[in-house]
């Protein structure tokens, strides 16, 4: 599946051709195709158990795709040049933070661990990435201390301080409240504003995925069924990706609340 | 087992590799052996004083009734710190140490958290495996040193204290330090560091391999455990085959 927009408009950041994955006789992903333009936040949606992750997974190097490619800014993933000159951060589903580390040494880590800066700034810089994710004053505390969100906006500091080009969010609202799904919908906007970062966000919150994209993408089954901006991925034929964005729950009436409606 | 000892020697190379860094995790490595050395010494102390008693137990008498008492020194101070020592403490260091690490990583491996170590572009080998390898080699020699010591002394205890072998202290000592010489203590520690390289690694690769939840966990431990005691064994036979013939 190809997007006229990117080719006419502006050069791709991430591309992703001909993606397949196998794990043993389990197709996860049967060849995905799609390319994200610079700057721009990119949702990936679909149903649990559809491949999102997996295909996230392929985009940082964490899986090696079966067969296909995966290209940043025209580097392959693996290749040196990729590292030395682009920076990618990902925000887990479970936030990783390493749980023997606080908060400020999970934040500060890469610097630390790069000594890409004298201790006070690294300190300095925490405090300030703590501040933007609304978490000031939580330096000393512990992961084991902290709830799902603040877990989460943690990691998301944590991506901040690498300055990323490119910052991958792995359900970024699961097992949120809809406040908290809110406010991470407002932090993955305003890292955007502030950093000109591309984002590429894979959720099955259909809330967050329609009000944060750019563009976005309906994945099923390790197959893209939809592609295009979320006006274009709404109006899709396909009654797959209908059935996806429509479901919601119908109470069955009990007995009496039919009989009160009768009478 | 076979593609675990690949995969093992692999990271062994990596840890190697990465030896260049050491001032660098330096902190990593004061860390690991503070939490290995505070860990285990008291455990350490207690199981070797038995050690030696025991043995004393089983040979005093009967060296005595053959008229050899005055050998008993040398017999429980060669066993502790050419066999003993070193073997025991490192099934002990294996048991407490090992299992720690290989659940910790795991844990780490089943949490994402190593993946998000990578997702920085920070190599879990030269964060995780290094600190510990390099920490265990250092302490589990410095453990031995003091299970000989005190495991010499437990026999001494009881030579003196049993009336069956009733050996004075002097007379134990003298003998012992007739016969034991330093070659002998360098021989248990060079098979304890050895052991303490095989405990780290077998532990750091079970624990990077896990997969699966909590259940994924308890396997890595156990195999963590189980590997290292088999491979420290049949290690110990060889290891004590080369010592001999280098006459150490």
């Amino acid at each position: 599946m190809t997007d006229d927009c990117i080719t006419e408009n502006g050069k791709a950041c991430v591309s992703v051709h001909g993606v397949r994955k196998n794990f043993g006789d389990h197709e996860v992903l049967k060849g995905i195709d799609f390319d994200v333009r610079c700057g721009e936040i990119f949702v990936i949606m679909g149903p649990s158990g559809s491949g999102k992750s997996v295909l996230l997974k392929h985009l940082i190097g964490l899986e090696q795709p079966s067969s296909g490619e995966v290209r940043i800014d025209g580097h392959t993933i693996d290749s040196p040049e990729l590292l030395s000159k682009y920076r990618i951060a990902m925000v887990f589903q479970s936030g990783a933070l390493l749980s023997s580390l606080s908060v400020s040494q999970n934040v500060g880590l890469y610097l630390r661990e790069h000594r890409l800066k004298p201790s006070d700034e690294i300190d300095h810089i925490v405090r300030e990435k703590l501040k933007i994710v609304g978490l000031e004053g939580a330096e000393d505390k512990m992961p084991t201390e902290l709830s799902g969100g603040m877990k989460k906006r943690v990691a998301i500091a944590r991506a901040l301080v690498m300055e990323p080009q490119l910052i991958l969010y792995d359900e970024p609202t699961s097992e949120l409240d809809p406040l908290i799904s809110i406010t991470i919908g407002q932090e993955i906007m305003k890292m955007r504003e502030e950093t000109g970062a591309t984002s590429i966000v894979v959720t099955h919150d259909r809330g967050l995925g329609f009000g944060i994209a750019d563009r976005m993408a309906i994945i099923r089954h390790g197959e893209i069924l939809a592609l295009g901006t979320p006006m274009q991925v709404r109006n899709s034929g396909n009654q797959e990706v209908q059935t996806f964005l429509n479901a919601s729950f119908q109470r069955q009436p009990s007995e009496e609340e039919k009989e009160t409606e009768e009478s | 087992m076979f593609s675990d000892i690949g995969k093992m020697t692999v990271l062994a190379w990596r840890t190697i590799c990465a030896l260049p860094l050491t001032f660098r995790h330096l902190r990593k490595v004061l860390e690991q052996l503070y939490e290995i050395g505070n860990a285990s010494l008291l455990m350490a102390c207690i199981l070797s004083m038995f050690i030696g008693g025991v043995l004393a137990l089983q040979t005093g008498p009967v060296m005595v009734e053959r008229g050899l008492a005055s050998v008993v020194g040398a017999v429980v101070g060669l066993s502790v710190c050419k066999e003993l020592a070193p073997v025991m403490m490192s099934v002990l260091i294996a048991g407490r140490i090992g299992s720690a690490m290989a659940a910790e990583i795991g844990s780490m491996a089943v949490y994402q958290e190593i993946d998000a170590l990578r997702t920085m572009n920070i190599n879990p080998v030269h964060y995780l495996v290094f600190p510990r390898v390099i920490a265990i080699t250092i302490a589990l020699p410095c453990l031995v040193l003091f299970a000989d010591l005190i495991g010499w002394m437990g026999g001494a205890l009881v030579s003196a204290s049993n009336p069956e072998i009733a050996i004075p202290w002097q007379a134990y000592f003298t003998n012992l330090a007739s016969v034991v010489d330093t070659g002998d203590v360098v021989n248990g520690l060079i098979k304890s560091g050895l052991f303490a390289m095989i405990i780290g690694l077998v532990s750091c690769h079970q624990g990077l391999a896990t997969i699966g939840g909590p259940r994924g966990i308890g396997r890595s431990v156990t195999k963590a455990v189980v590997n290292s005691i088999v491979l420290i064994l049949i290690t110990d036979y060889f290891i004590t085959r080369l010592l001999l013939r280098l006459d150490l």
